[in-house]
């Protein structure tokens, strides 16, 4: 277990808990929570648990903040939507376009960190931001590549979709979508546990100790920039495979689904609010957030349909609020726990 | 006489017009510890930053155990064997005292790159680290934080880690600034017993002349960021070109 974990406990019983409660609820959501809706939020809170925690790894770890993350999660995913619309539907493409989305976002994320990194922290935001934008334009103007606005539907293998029925398991029925959701759900797992190796490995100590002072690390011998251009690098690399899970999953890739700036500020706010620096505040925070994207506004309606009686409280809890809500979450939970859900669990300041 | 582990030829930094340091040649020996004196904005910390390469120089050379490092950047320098202590304390301030340690020992051994394996797994390392606390009787905070440590403690955190790293030459910039006076022998101790290795190469910039009169085999005097005098402690402190450049300044100073 403590090999599992990389020796990275979580070192508090009720972050534990949380976690184990996480693990089981993902594991066997398909069963605990029938129904498409509820495997649609399983499947997006373990893909953005992947998505979240590599970019944990640049900022929370290296110190490095960057607008590109959307970018290289939309690489891995059209890898495979572009992989199989020119191929055809197989298990090789889907390998071929994931390999693809790989391969080109950890070439461009070195070029990315080797131009800009160098110089100071600022600049590279910028340029990942000028990058990011540049990338997004030019997805929507290559239609015929790209699909442009209205993205790309994917055909994947028969096996994945609900068409596959496979019989009954304890009243659920399993299709070709359950199969589809363990392939997501054991593809995040791993890559969750090769971050948490990688952060807790000689070289994750390194970012530490970089983000913690550069100069010093540099004066003890650490050549920072390429310290810096491999975690870029594996961050990208880790976000481009989240995003081909995504795609398989969505059987769809848009501008919007991958792509936007919203996903990126959703990014932000869950590697804020779970804890930056601790990897297993990806998994605390996505959950927290994805649950509240998804169910907060059924909540308020039902919190505004009990409250009828009073005065002013069932307009203040209408559904359309819900949006308020959750900036109300953000601001509350940034400021109680600076270090986030997970930092202030372990204890630390 | 051994052969000079570092040498400076005619090193020269321009600011503009400034010349901060002019043409500095000078050659340092293993088993001698050089004192380098000389009056506020003399040069000395900008010598310091040229050799150990966060300043790149306008002319002239910086040789280590014969080879030209003038272009090599400063963890290159680092890992050539240069070990360098600053002025201002210089740490990781959130990770803790052994961190701080274990982050020198595996920077020397350049296990940095190491993505797979667990950092708690590298046994040597830790233990090599506890050591070096060991040595500088650092052993009980072990575990603090290092923003939770007093000044003095910081300062010898940045002793031990000179002593981890293991340089052929090692690079001191007022060791016991800002220290109280009991505190400060402590550092003088580690600094005596790193200059009892007949193969360590010493540089000390200091303004404590008692220091300088317990520890220094010899004393360079910069002024004006040129090299004034170069000689044993006493022929030094007695030339009149020190008395004037140096004790003159310092005295006009108060």
């Amino acid at each position: 277990m403590n090999r599992l974990l990389s020796g990275d406990s979580p070192k508090s019983i009720v972050l534990s808990v949380l976690l184990v409660a996480i693990l089981i609820a993902l594991a066997f959501a398909p069963f605990l929570f029938p129904g498409s809706r509820s495997l649609e939020t399983a499947a997006r809170i373990c893909i953005f648990i992947v998505l979240v925690a590599s970019y944990d790894l640049l900022l929370g770890y290296g110190g490095i903040v960057s607008f590109a993350h959307t970018m290289f999660f939309g690489i891995g995913a059209y890898g495979v939507a572009i992989t199989i619309d020119r191929l055809g539907t197989g298990y090789g493409a889907l390998t071929l376009g994931a390999l693809i989305g790989l391969a080109v976002s950890g070439v461009i994320a070195l070029l990315i960190a080797l131009l800009s990194l160098r110089v100071r922290a600022i600049f590279f935001a910028m340029i990942t931001l000028a990058i990011a934008s540049a990338v997004a334009v030019l997805v929507s103007q290559l239609s015929g590549f790209t699909g442009g606005e209205d993205g790309m539907n994917i055909r994947i293998p028969r096996e994945l979709t609900p068409a596959n029925r496979l019989g009954e398991v304890m009243g659920t029925r399993i299709t070709g979508k359950t199969l589809n959701y363990y392939l997501v759900f054991g593809g995040s797992l791993l890559l969750f546990l090769l971050m948490l190796r990688i952060v807790n490995s000689p070289f994750g100590r390194v970012l530490q100790a970089i983000r913690e002072n550069a100069f010093r690390a540099e004066a003890i011998g650490y050549r920072v920039v390429y310290y810096r251009a491999l975690a870029t690098c594996l961050s990208a690399m880790v976000a481009a495979l989240a995003g081909s899970l995504f795609a398989i999953w969505l059987r769809y890739v848009g501008p919007a689904t991958t792509l936007g700036m919203e996903i990126m500020l959703d990014i932000l706010l869950m590697v804020v609010i779970g804890g930056m620096g601790t990897m297993y505040g990806a998994v605390v925070g996505t959950a927290i957030f994805v649950l509240a994207q998804n169910y907060l506004k059924e909540l308020m309606g039902g919190l505004s349909e009990a409250t009828a009686s009073v005065p002013v409280l069932p307009e203040l809890l209408s559904p359309d609020r819900w949006l308020l809500w959750l900036g109300v979450l953000f601001i509350l939970s940034v400021y109680f726990f600076p270090t986030g859900i997970v930092g202030r669990l372990r204890g630390t300041r | 006489m051994p052969s000079p582990s570092l040498v400076t030829r005619d090193l020269t930094v321009r600011f503009g017009g400034h010349v901060a340091v002019d043409q500095v040649s000078c050659a340092f020996t293993p088993g001698e510890l050089t004192a380098i004196v000389g009056p506020n904005g003399a040069g000395k910390t900008t010598y310091f930053n040229l050799i150990s390469g966060q300043i790149r120089a306008t002319s002239g050379r910086v040789e280590l155990m014969g080879r030209d490092i003038t272009r090599l950047p400063v963890a290159a320098r680092t890992e050539a064997g240069l070990g360098r202590a600053f002025q201002l304390t210089n740490l990781f301030p959130r990770l803790t005292v052994l961190e701080n340690v274990r982050l020198v020992v595996q920077a020397r051994e350049r296990r940095g790159f190491n993505l797979w394996t667990m950092a708690m797994g590298h046994r040597d390392l830790i233990a090599e680290a506890q050591a070096v606390l060991e040595r500088v009787r650092l052993t009980h905070l072990a575990d603090q934080t290092v923003s939770a440590l007093s000044h003095g403690d910081q300062r010898k955190l940045e002793v031990a880690a000179m002593i981890a790293l293991k340089p052929r030459v090692f690079m001191f910039d007022e060791p016991t600034a800002g220290m109280s006076v009991e505190e400060a022998p402590v550092i003088l101790d580690l600094i005596a017993m790193i200059k009892s290795d007949p193969e360590a190469t010493v540089l000390l910039v200091e303004h404590k002349m008692d220091v300088i009169r317990s520890l220094a085999d010899r004393i360079i005097v910069l002024h004006n960021g040129a090299l004034v005098a170069d000689g044993k402690p006493a022929e030094v402190m007695a030339s009149d070109v020190v008395q004037e450049a140096y004790l003159g300044k310092e005295l006009s100073d108060v």
